[in-house]
Parts: structure tokens; sequence; C-alpha cells
């Protein structure tokens, strides 16, 4: 049986990786979940220079999933090539460094500053609710984003995937743009905006005042948006959104995803991804299907 | 690597201790490695509720291996109103233990402030078992009469009370305790609400005591990765590379002088 996908020219050993922001650069889970088993890691995001990120409340739990507004804190590029690339390689999984910006400079002195590195992909945050500035206006205009994909497609020396918002009126639009700004797979979704109230206190929970709504909760938002996303490019995609076992991620791979990444099911279960990654298995045996990557897309 | 697992822990037994106030002993691995100051994150069975409930550590014991809890029930269909009802024999998953806990070796030959408010009061408890010292002084803060654990307070030290409503011990806050008793001392370590911590930093400083205070922060991850439940550092956090730290992980307990409250 085989389990191997091939994402852009990069071979992942199983097509499970960890949603950016939930898994930090691994070392936390290192104690619950063997690295080695992961098709790939993604790393928090990270930025040319240390970013604070937001004030506290940061996080809120909803009725089947949680909130967040972290607001993007990272180490800056010097320490994380310091110490989070090294820590990686001693694992063998691959290694997707997540990237956040608020200019086009800022993306692309990250991305260069990346290319030299051992690492294997590059995914580029486009997406993230929580910022003010970068990020997010780079995901809600299909011109934007196909301009910031070629910018950064110049530095990189990595593939490049493109994480996309949900917040936007058509999510394929948005993966026809940065495919045409020369992408080489798409990773989506990233969290849907929202707000919660504390009906005590009479104010928002969380600092920021809104955050980004994960957990199984928008899952099939997810498995539609990539369903909609597979008919509209040829590039590979990373589906997340929502995925806490194996039978969401084999979902997320029928309606068109390469590979998936797990998120805010690893703050119910640390264990979660091994338990995905086990699950896939037992489903490819028990339905008699030789190669997992005839998953992809399989219902149209 | 990939030791560390969710636990299907055993609860031993479940009582009230005050109005919404609950003490559970669970049999855990967690017991074994604990430490004063540490806490648990335990989860509930309701899938609409992922998020682990970041519960301190009230008693510990290793021989047997089983912790104690004691905490509050937050509310209406809240994940403590679910612990709340479970009893002996049923199971609650958890991961454990976590944080750094209590630096209990800082008090030796020293006099002891042991601060706790609210249901910050629990993981005193352990800490006034453990920790040795000159002087062991125990001041608990408390909404009105139900003075929990105060009893077991005794057997451990000198026990001082404050109520916000006066109907035991000093009328009024922790600080209020200690001035009305003269009390003094050469370290403490306190946890509670953040604007009794503000206080207790505040007279530490005035005092020039070394202090240590436990934080509180809502939570997601538990382990230090999701960078949800940070506190603002008076220095650059050598993990996080700017003015923050993670409370689950780099906490709960810092030096007071060392976070802003």
């Amino acid at each position: 049986m085989n389990m191997k996908v091939n994402i852009a020219g990069v071979e992942w050993k199983n097509p499970v990786t960890t949603a950016s922001g939930t898994f930090g650069s691994g070392a936390e889970y290192a104690d619950f979940v063997d690295l080695n088993r992961l098709g790939a890691v993604t790393t928090k995001g990270v930025a040319s220079v240390p970013w604070p990120g937001n004030p506290t409340p940061r996080v809120a739990e909803i009725c089947g999933g949680m909130m967040n507004a972290i607001g993007l804190q990272n180490p800056g590029i010097d320490l994380f090539c310091e110490r989070d690339i090294p820590f990686l390689r001693k694992f063998d999984t691959k290694i997707i460094v997540n990237v956040c910006g608020r200019s086009e400079t800022d993306y692309c002195e990250v991305v260069e500053r990346l290319a030299d590195e051992a690492v294997d992909m590059l995914e580029i945050n486009i997406s993230c609710p929580n910022v003010k500035e970068g990020g997010i206006a780079f995901g809600q205009s299909a011109k934007a984003a196909e301009e910031i994909t070629r910018a950064v497609k110049r530095y990189a020396k990595q593939p490049v995937i493109m994480k996309l918002s949900p917040n936007v009126t058509d999510i394929a639009e948005m993966a026809r743009a940065v495919e045409a700004g020369g992408a080489d797979a798409v990773s989506l979704i990233n969290t849907l905006t929202g707000m919660k109230i504390d009906i005590h206190r009479r104010t928002f929970l969380l600092a920021n005042r809104t955050g980004g709504v994960s957990g199984p909760a928008v899952h099939p938002i997810a498995v539609r948006m990539v369903y909609d996303t597979a008919q509209a490019v040829k590039i590979p995609i990373i589906g997340m959104g929502g995925i806490a076992n194996a039978e969401d991620a084999i979902e997320m791979m029928l309606a068109g995803a390469s590979a998936v990444s797990v998120g805010t099911a690893n703050f119910h279960n640390p264990t979660v991804t091994m338990e995905i990654v086990d699950g896939i298995e037992r489903y490819l045996e028990k339905n008699h299907i030789e190669d997992v990557r005839e998953l992809t897309g399989a219902v149209r | 690597m990939g030791e560390k697992r969710k636990e299907n822990a055993l609860v031993i037994s479940q009582e009230v201790l005050a109005d919404g106030i609950f003490s559970m002993w669970i049999r855990t691995k967690a017991a074994v490695s604990a430490k004063p100051g540490q806490f648990i994150s335990m989860y509930t069975d309701d899938g609409g509720k992922l998020l682990p409930r970041p519960i301190s550590i009230c008693e510990i014991n290793k021989e047997e291996e089983k912790l104690r809890v004691v905490y509050r029930v937050t509310g209406k269909n809240t994940g403590t109103e679910q612990f709340s009802r479970l009893r002996g024999g049923d199971t609650i998953p958890l991961i454990g233990p976590l944080g750094n806990g209590f630096p209990v070796e800082k008090a030796k030959g020293r006099r002891a402030f042991l601060i706790g408010g609210g249901i910050g009061v629990p993981p005193i408890l352990e800490l006034a078992k453990q920790i040795e010292c000159e002087k062991k002084q125990i001041v608990a803060g408390y909404r009105d009469m139900h003075t929990f654990l105060k009893e077991e307070f005794e057997e451990n030290g000198e026990v001082y009370i404050s109520t916000e409503d006066g109907s035991a011990g000093v009328k009024g806050n922790v600080l209020d305790a200690v001035r009305e008793h003269a009390l003094e001392a050469d370290i403490i370590y306190a946890c509670g609400p953040t604007p009794m911590l503000r206080a207790i930093k505040a007279y530490a400083e005035e005092k020039n005591i070394v202090c240590y205070v436990s934080l509180e922060e809502r939570m997601a991850c538990g382990i230090g990765a999701c960078l949800g439940c940070v506190c603002k550092t008076s220095k650059k956090d050598a993990h996080s590379n700017v003015h923050n730290s993670r409370i689950c992980k780099d906490g709960p307990v810092f030096p007071a002088a060392e976070v802003e409250l």
C-alpha cells in the first residue's frame, strides 16, 4: 500500500501535516508524537523581525471549535533559522515554513532568507484575519494575491504554497489568481473571521474583538471550498479546516486535497496526527485501495 | 520522544467543599512527577467542548499515584460543571503535569507568605505541605464564610483568613489580613486573581521581598505551542524573542518582578 504523496515535487511519506500556528515548530509536540511519522511539519508563521502579537485574551472556545487572535506572534526569522530549523532537521519529515509579513518587502525578505536554508517548502500566509496590515490584505483581492505570489516566487528556491482565506466571495477565483502568479500549491482554509461577546461582562471575549474560527464546526465549509478549488486549478491542494480524525481527512482528500493539515484537533488530543495517519492506512486497507493518491478528488 | 499521551485517568472520589467548589481525587501517572504550582489539562467528553481546562493541582500523592484538584464550577453547561458530575469509578481524560511549579527550595531559612485568593487557594495547599521555611504563614482570601481547605491549611502552618464580606477572618483582601496581623515575610508565593497579584507585586516591591506569582489566562493547547496564553514580561523572553512568556509552559509561576500585571 502506498501512503506517499508528491506535493509540487516534494515527496511526503504520508499526506498528513500540521496546520500553521497550532504546532509551534514541533518541539512542544515532540513529547506526544513521533515527528518522524508526519508527512510534513508546517511551522508557526515567521516574519522578518520578531512580532509581539495581540493582547490577551487571545483564544476562546465555541461549540465545536475555537477562536483565536494570536496576531502572528513570532520570534523573527533569525532565531527561527538558528533554533527551529536545526531542531526539525533532526527528524525524517518535510519542513514547511509558514511565512507572514505586512508588506511585499517583508514576505520577500523572509523567503530570500530561507532560500539557502534546509527547508522543503514555503507556505505564504496571505490570509491571517488577526493582523491589521498585510496578511489578509493580500488574501482578499485576486489581483493582490497574484502579485504577491509572483513577487515571492522571484526569491523562492523552494516550492511555494499560497495559503488562502475563506473570507472571500469566491475562493476558486483566489486559487486561480495565485496559480496564475506561479504558485506551486495552495493550502486552504485559514480561519473564518468571527466574534464572540461575553454577555456577563458585556464586552468582546477576545481582546482583538474578532478572531479566526476553527475546529470541527468549520469542516463542511472547508470541504466545500477545497472541492470548489479542485475544480478550478491544476496545482495540488493541501486541505485543512476542522479535521479531527481520519474520516475527516479522507473526506477532504475525496473533495480534492492531495494532503491534509491538522490544526485545532491537536489541542483536543495531542496525539491526533498519529491516529489520523494510522486511520487513513486502515481505511485504504479495508477498502482495498492500493494508493492513497487515488483518494484525491475521487468524488466529483 | 512521543511517550506522553492523553491519559484516561480514573476518578477516585469527588465531594463538594462549598457552594460551587468541588474536590476530586484522580488516579493518574501525572502524580509521579507533579510539583506544587503545576496544573493538569482536563478534557470533557462533550464533543462540542474541544479545549482542555487547565486546573491547578491541590494535592499530590506520589506513592499512590493520585492527584487532588479543587476547582470552581464556572457556570451552567460549562466544562467544569461536567467535571462536577463525575463520581468514583468514572474516567477523565487529561494530560500533565504541565507548567513549571513553585520554586519551593527558595524558602529555606526564610519567613514565607503563602497567599491564595479565590480559586487560587487550592495550589497553596500542596505548596504548604512541601515547603520548608523558618516561618510558614498561609494567607487565604475568600468571598465569604465558605473558607474551603482552611482546616487542612491549619495542619500545615499558621493560617490567616480574609473574606470580602467580613463573614470570616479579616474583612477585605489578603493584604488587609497581612496588615491587620502585622505579618512579615522575606519571600512570597501567591496564586489568585490578577488584581490581587498586582497588589501583592506592589507590596513585595515596596518591602523589597522576593515574590513568585502564579498566573492564569485562557489557554488552548496547554503545552506551549499555540501562544494563546502569554503574559507581558519586563525582559525579552528567550523563547519568544519578544516581551511575552507562555503562561502554560514558561509559567504559570513567574518571579513577580519579571512580569507586567
